[in-house]
């Protein structure tokens, strides 16, 4: 006990000299930290923040320190989340590669990989995608067709992937592919890794309902990719590739907790500040409706605090998430839906610009929280759509019997 | 009372639909958008529209209109509604032809009336003050000065504003904040000194402007009904608006359930279609049941309006707070059902979410019409 203190002492002042003071304040969607071969850093402390955290490995904190890793211990990692969150300190890197790719590679990479990939995404040097859907295998992910071929000692990789998130901005992808069409679907899938500068890789861009393109349709035509890049047992990708969907629902359930007691301040930042704003009220919100909509709102995101919490801890004593990560998943993302509904009504008018031009009708923080809230309907659908997690929770952790013809055509993702 | 469509207005269906999935299907507000559209909207269509007779339709025959009543600017609104088609048809036809027709003088009448008819005439409300509708909370004055008005004051949200020939303003004569009496309202030219009207671009890429009125000097026929008793005339307006947009707002829903219904029947996933899930079926199944009583909902208060006339203000409360709480739930589900396509902004889907929201709150959203309805209702 007295030792985590005592980290927890060391960790405060380190933060406190460390962390610059802009990098203190709540982030926007395009001041994020995405890392790769041409990163983009708004502001220059950014660039900063993510080298001073990185040399310690506290992008990672709790990976292995001879991969980069900060090394420390599950008691220690939360410790350094509590201490950040006291100071509202941003998180220096965000990527798939810290999210998904890392925590699988950690348990099914050989040495090798893990030594050729690992330490590059602890520093943010290379920008990982998502190479899971395709136009006929999104809920259904394991009736994918893109196929990987031997040829002497690489794989000829063809086909196409779709709502791959910044495929075009990736340097790398982590990708699912077929290597045996004569068996049950599970069982003829592997996964793999290529880089995206790959003869025969072009990607897509896909403006979504909110404006922007994050998504790409992705092809590869004759990608040759080296054998040894396969990780896990040729064939049993699918193994992989559910335990990295699990890390990816824990990490989109944050979402859900964007909204605890500790983010005050800016416009919007708590769904009743801006109520309240936009009502003139100072003391209540004098909408009693949209009060008592906002305090259940707020009571469940509490309720979700405290439980993604117990989940953290019990996983310490486990191996990692489990299905349980779909009741996460799942109730993150309905709060960060619901959060978005409730911030239209708190401003009424005020939340349904699109443009300013070069007027002030609409400020740019209004702007922004129209189109986040066209964003977040996509929350219930990426990573597995809200009915295929209610699906993997009525299965995998109650145990009820599946419906006779959904078990003959056999299971989710 | 009948719920049901009679027979000349199963026909002006057919006639509307066949119409819009011709000539203005929902492509014509991407093409807008995408063109940046001043207008907003497309005077080639709106000339079509005002040939069918779409603009005369509730207006009394001596002012040159058709007369066939509210049923069938209902079935119009629902039509439009579902292929989100642009037109004035809520600003100049619901809100201001509807002020005209029951505040104005016989002069008033029969300068405006034709012209609306005859698509001639374009015309706004100018009333919201505040990002939340709020038809009392007005602080924009008219004071006396010679024999007319002196205005001043900012609008917002205010339909069709900047291509509005003429808006209706309404104004403060007397009395204090959110009082009824001392509401007034006047005709102001859009291009008359001291009006500044600009575009504001909404989310559903559809049309309102921002109203600003300094020392605006208008005469004594401006005024529109009478003095200080303006709110008489504007709740009826706001009524049969409303009754108007609900009806907009059926057609909204409507589209979106029968394009997720297609879908489902339609996209395989685990090798059936992804229709027979029972977590989708029950859904859907709720929808359809929602959207029926919103069809009864909207049908009522328009054969109220062609009838007794009796209980509009709360047909027309149930009418909008109803359609704006499932017409919530469907935009979502268009969004959900369809997965990952649907989030994207080629696929059409999108559009109907956004028209929902601003559709929603425009003069009043569920909350509101909740509200209403109990204080209508003594409790
Ligand atoms: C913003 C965003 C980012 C994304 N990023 C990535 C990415 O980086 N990489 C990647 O590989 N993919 C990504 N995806 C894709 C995402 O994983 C898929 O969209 C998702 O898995 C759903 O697949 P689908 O779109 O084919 O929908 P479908 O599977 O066709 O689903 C259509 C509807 O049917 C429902 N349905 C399907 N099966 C069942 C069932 N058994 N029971 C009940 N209902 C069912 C679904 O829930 C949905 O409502 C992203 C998606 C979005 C929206």
């Amino acid at each position: 006990m007295q030792e985590l203190d005592q980290f927890r002492d060391n960790a405060r002042a380190w933060l406190e000299h460390n962390c610059p003071a802009s990098m203190r304040t709540p982030m926007t969607e395009d001041e994020v930290v995405w890392g790769g071969r041409n990163p983009t850093f708004k502001n220059p402390d950014s660039k900063l923040w993510l080298e001073r955290m990185a040399a310690l490995g506290w992008t990672c904190p709790t990976w292995p320190s001879e991969y980069g890793g900060g090394g420390l211990s599950k008691e220690e990692g939360l410790i350094l989340a509590e201490e950040m969150q006291r100071i509202g300190a941003r998180s220096p890197l965000n990527s798939f590669g810290i999210s998904m790719l890392g925590p699988v590679l950690l348990e099914y990479g050989t040495d090798e990989q893990k030594l050729e990939h690992i330490p590059p995404i602890v520093r943010g040097e290379i920008r990982w995608c998502q190479g899971y859907s395709e136009p006929g295998a999104g809920s259904d992910l394991a009736a994918l067709g893109a196929k990987a071929v031997l040829d002497g000692d690489d794989y000829i990789i063809n086909g196409s992937k779709v709502w791959t998130s910044y495929a075009d901005k990736a340097d790398w992808i982590f990708c699912l592919v077929r290597t045996d069409f004569d068996v049950p679907k599970h069982s003829g899938i592997s996964f793999i890794l290529f880089d995206m500068r790959s003869k025969g890789v072009t990607t897509r861009p896909i403006r979504l309902i909110s404006g922007a393109s994050p998504f790409c349709e992705t092809f590869f035509d004759d990608v040759r990719v080296p054998a040894r890049n396969l990780v896990g047992k040729l064939n049993d990708g699918w193994t992989i590739a559910k335990r990295l969907l699990q890390h990816e629902r824990t990490m989109i359930s944050g979402f859900g907790l964007t909204s605890g007691r500790a983010s005050r301040g800016a416009l919007a930042a708590t769904v009743e500040g801006a109520a309240m704003k936009y009502r003139g009220d100072t003391t209540k919100l004098s909408d009693a409706v949209l009060r008592d909509e906002i305090a259940r709102y707020k009571i469940d995101s509490e309720a979700f605090a405290f439980t993604s919490r117990r989940s953290m801890e019990e996983a310490k004593t486990g191996k990692g998430p489990s299905a349980t990560s779909s009741m996460l998943k799942n109730y993150g993302c309905e709060l960060n839906k619901r959060r978005y509904e409730l911030l239209l009504q708190a401003m009424g008018n005020q939340a349904l610009g699109w443009e300013s031009g070069d007027h002030t009708d609409f400020s740019k923080d209004e702007l922004r929280i129209t189109r986040e809230w066209l964003r977040s309907k996509g929350n219930s659908i990426e990573g597995g759509t809200a009915e295929i997690q209610l699906n993997v929770i009525a299965k995998r952790v109650l145990g009820l019997p599946e419906m006779p013809i959904a078990a003959q055509k056999k299971g989710e993702k | 009372m009948s719920m049901v469509l009679n027979e000349d207005q199963m026909m002006l269906k057919d006639a509307v639909r066949g119409y819009c999935l011709t000539n203005a299907p929902v492509s014509v507000l991407r093409y807008l958008r995408d063109q940046q559209s001043e207008d907003g909207f497309s005077r080639e269509l709106w000339r079509q529209m005002v040939d069918l007779g779409w603009a005369g339709m509730t207006i009394p025959e001596q002012y040159d209109g058709f007369g066939f009543g509210y049923g069938g600017l209902e079935i119009v609104l629902e039509e439009t509604g579902r292929t989100l088609v642009p037109t004035p048809l809520v600003s100049t036809v619901l809100l201001c032809a509807t002020a005209i027709n029951l505040g104005g003088s016989e002069e008033q009448k029969s300068a405006l009336l034709p012209a609306i008819v005859k698509g001639e005439l374009i015309m706004a409300l100018a009333l919201e003050e505040t990002p939340f509708h709020n038809p009392t909370r007005i602080a924009t004055t008219a004071r006396p000065q010679g024999a007319g008005y002196v205005l001043n004051g900012s609008k917002q949200l205010v339909i069709d504003g900047h291509i509005a020939d003429k808006l209706i303003v309404v104004a403060r004569t007397a009395g204090g904040q959110d009082d009824k009496e001392g509401i007034s309202l006047f005709m102001v030219d859009r291009t008359a000194t001291g009006v500044d009207v600009r575009r504001t671009l909404m989310v559903d890429s559809r049309n309102a402007a921002h109203v600003t009125l300094n020392n605006v000097q208008v005469d004594e026929e401006a005024l529109l009904g009478d003095l200080h008793n303006g709110f008489i005339v504007l709740e009826k307006t706001l009524d049969i608006g409303r009754i108007g947009l609900a009806a907009e707002m059926l057609g909204n829903a409507q589209e979106v359930f029968d394009r997720i219904i297609d879908y489902l029947k339609q996209r395989e996933q685990f090798g059936v279609l992804i229709g027979s899930f029972q977590g989708l079926q029950h859904r859907a199944a709720h929808m359809y049941s929602e959207l029926e009583l919103c069809r009864s909902a909207v049908r009522r208060a328009f054969d109220e309006l062609d009838g007794a006339q009796e209980d509009i203000p709360i047909l027309a409360s149930i009418a909008k707070a109803k359609l704006s709480e499932v017409l919530c739930n469907i935009s979502n589900e268009g969004v959900q059902m369809h997965g990952g396509i649907g989030m994207t902004d080629e696929f059409d889907i999108g559009f109907y979410l956004k028209r929902a929201r601003v559709a929603q709150v425009l003069l009043g959203d569920a909350t509101f019409h909740r509200d209403r309805y109990a204080t209508l209702s003594g409790f």
